[in-house]
């Protein structure tokens, strides 16, 4: 079951499904960094907001997407990290250092477009 | 008058306790209305009527003696049971509960030293078969009594960590304060992380305030949980100031060798609503009025 | 550490993880784990299965539930893999950062209510946790 990813202007989405397995998250990642070089995206949103669990795996793989994908010149925002899922997240030491979060698909939307609009200032 | 032996002291154990008992029902009312003088004299029957202190004492009479008479103290057990099920232990004072118990003890006592005082020996006997017994009752109505206090402690407890830590939205858009008052243990900091990350969700926080002015305590265990608290804020996009962690605490912290950095700390909770509004945009302006001031708020961009 | 009433899901690869982490869910929430706590219950199965894919190639998680006063879900993770030998490193707890050899161990210690490690070199590694229903 691959991850629905979605192209909106500059952005892209991707939607997570509930049951998602390591390889689908592995899928994820590649298709990402291959869709942002394609269509020179500035920005990606990750929605997690149904997935129940957040490990250890989910985290570092998820660090890993906003590596790689700002390497290639886009910002990646994770959304939807429920209440629970935070809680047991921070007590297992798993913070998502250095990847921005925001709260739903709209803030990160907000999120993207300030960071742009930033850059596009300096630019 | 010969001593008994002890042989025929433990063999006549039966009898004397039959004989005891035999006593204790004999002299129940005049035993009886002497304890409630008695308590009375010192106070600790005010609010009771008559009726229910005559049968109240008469059942408790009762209870002693039949534990004194089978060597079983269910009766006593099951008395203390209903008292605590009919709320009667929370209402009462300790004083109350455990003076009234003492002073019947006395009472009993002073009635065997009456019965026994020409024969010392019977007499000690008496007191050996009897202290032990009333010990044990006074022992399981104070036990009932404690158990129900620290009931009501628990649920007290309860009550004040629900009205301490309230999620508070302040304007429209995004700003959430939460003022801590009081100790913040294990138990308190995952309640309040729980309230908050819910509040932040509901609300759509992106910028809380925590202010801890009002925490007495801040050692390593608070700091930790405040920095957890504020890095599942962050996941879930809010940006959490804590303010009211004075600098000399804050120093203390870094010395003992808290990592402080994942922190942003200001002075106070005006400090704090203020950095707040900065980060959320906004701008207070303050026109020079002549009475009363007013104060305008404007959305600026970024 | 006894086995009696413990249900046991097989771990070997990934896949598993999911399959150990689901069965362990429903099993928490049957016994009446809600919310936060079933999120945290999930989240350690993950992490224990998890480190049994990554280290030991090849073990199980069990499960098994007390119910009666209090409930509580006993989650117990083995594998007959190579050990591990530093266990004072492996339970150090170092808050935010995840604790030591990225085990996860301290963070799993900290979710549940009680914890208990056997590991050594050769003899693979036992973790026995359980967690009590708060009414």
């Amino acid at each position: 079951m691959s991850v629905p990813i979605l192209k909106q202007g500059d952005f892209l989405l991707a939607s997570v499904q509930s049951a998602l397995s390591d390889t689908d998250l592995l899928t994820l990642r590649d298709e990402l960094v291959e869709r942002v070089g394609r269509f020179r995206s500035t920005g990606v949103i990750i929605d997690v907001t149904p997935l129940d669990v957040m490990d250890s795996f989910a985290t570092r793989n998820l660090r890993m997407i906003a590596h790689m994908t700002r390497l290639r010149g886009a910002e990646t925002v994770i959304v939807g990290i429920q209440p629970e899922v935070a809680f047991s997240m921070v007590q297992l030491g798993l913070t998502l250092e250095g990847v921005a979060t925001a709260l739903d698909l709209e803030e990160g939307l907000e999120l993207l477009k300030s960071k742009s609009a930033t850059r596009f200032d300096y630019e | 008058m010969a001593q008994a032996s002890v042989g025929e002291a433990m063999g006549t154990s039966d009898e004397l306790r039959k004989e005891l008992v035999e006593h204790f029902r004999k002299v129940r009312e005049p035993l009886r209305i002497r304890w409630v003088e008695l308590m009375t004299e010192k106070g600790l029957l005010p609010g009771l009527s008559t009726e229910e202190i005559e049968t109240e004492s008469l059942t408790i009479y009762d209870t002693c003696v039949n534990c004194l008479a089978t060597g079983s103290y269910e009766d006593a057990e099951a008395y203390a049971a209903r008292m605590a099920s009919r709320g009667v232990l929370q209402s009462m004072s300790a004083e109350q509960i455990l003076g009234g118990m003492l002073t019947l003890r006395d009472v009993y006592g002073r009635s065997l030293f009456e019965r026994y005082r020409d024969d010392m020996s019977k007499l000690f006997l008496a007191l050996d078969m009897y202290e032990p017994v009333a010990n044990q009752i006074l022992a399981i109505v104070a036990l009932a009594f404690i158990q129900e206090r620290e009931k009501v402690v628990r649920v007290q407890q309860e009550a004040i960590r629900e009205l301490s830590t309230p999620v508070l939205p302040l304007r429209a858009s995004g700003l959430l304060l939460l003022p801590i008052i009081g100790m913040i243990d294990s138990q308190r900091a995952r309640q309040l992380t729980e309230q908050l990350l819910g509040g932040i969700r509901e609300y759509r926080a992106k910028v809380v305030v925590l202010d801890i002015t009002g925490v007495p305590v801040v050692d390593s265990k608070v700091a930790n949980h405040l920095v957890q608290t504020v890095e599942a804020s962050r996941l879930m996009g809010a940006t959490v100031i804590v303010s009211g962690l004075s600098p000399e605490i804050a120093q203390t912290l870094v010395t003992i060798g808290v990592d402080l950095s994942r922190l942003t700390t200001v002075v106070d909770l005006e400090a704090g609503v203020e950095v707040a509004d900065r980060l959320l945009g906004y701008r207070l302006n303050k026109l020079d009025l002549p009475s009363p001031a007013h104060i305008q708020s404007e959305r600026r961009p970024e | 550490m006894s086995d009696e009433g413990l249900e046991c899901v097989p771990v070997r690869d990934e896949a598993d993880i999911v399959v150990a982490r689901q069965r362990g869910r429903t099993l928490a929430e049957h016994a009446g784990f809600r919310g936060t706590d079933s999120t945290i219950i999930a989240t350690v199965i993950s992490e224990l299965a998890r480190n049994i894919v990554d280290y030991a190639s090849r073990g199980e998680l069990c499960y098994g539930l007390e119910q009666g006063s209090t409930s509580a879900i006993i989650i117990v993770a083995r594998d007959s893999g190579p050990g591990i030998e530093d266990l004072a490193t492996a339970m150090t707890d170092g808050y935010s950062t995840g604790g030591g050899l990225g085990l996860g161990l301290p963070g799993v210690r900290r979710l549940m209510d009680e914890f208990e490690i056997e590991s050594s070199p050769g003899k693979g590694t036992v973790v026995w946790t359980r967690k009590v229903l708060r009414s």
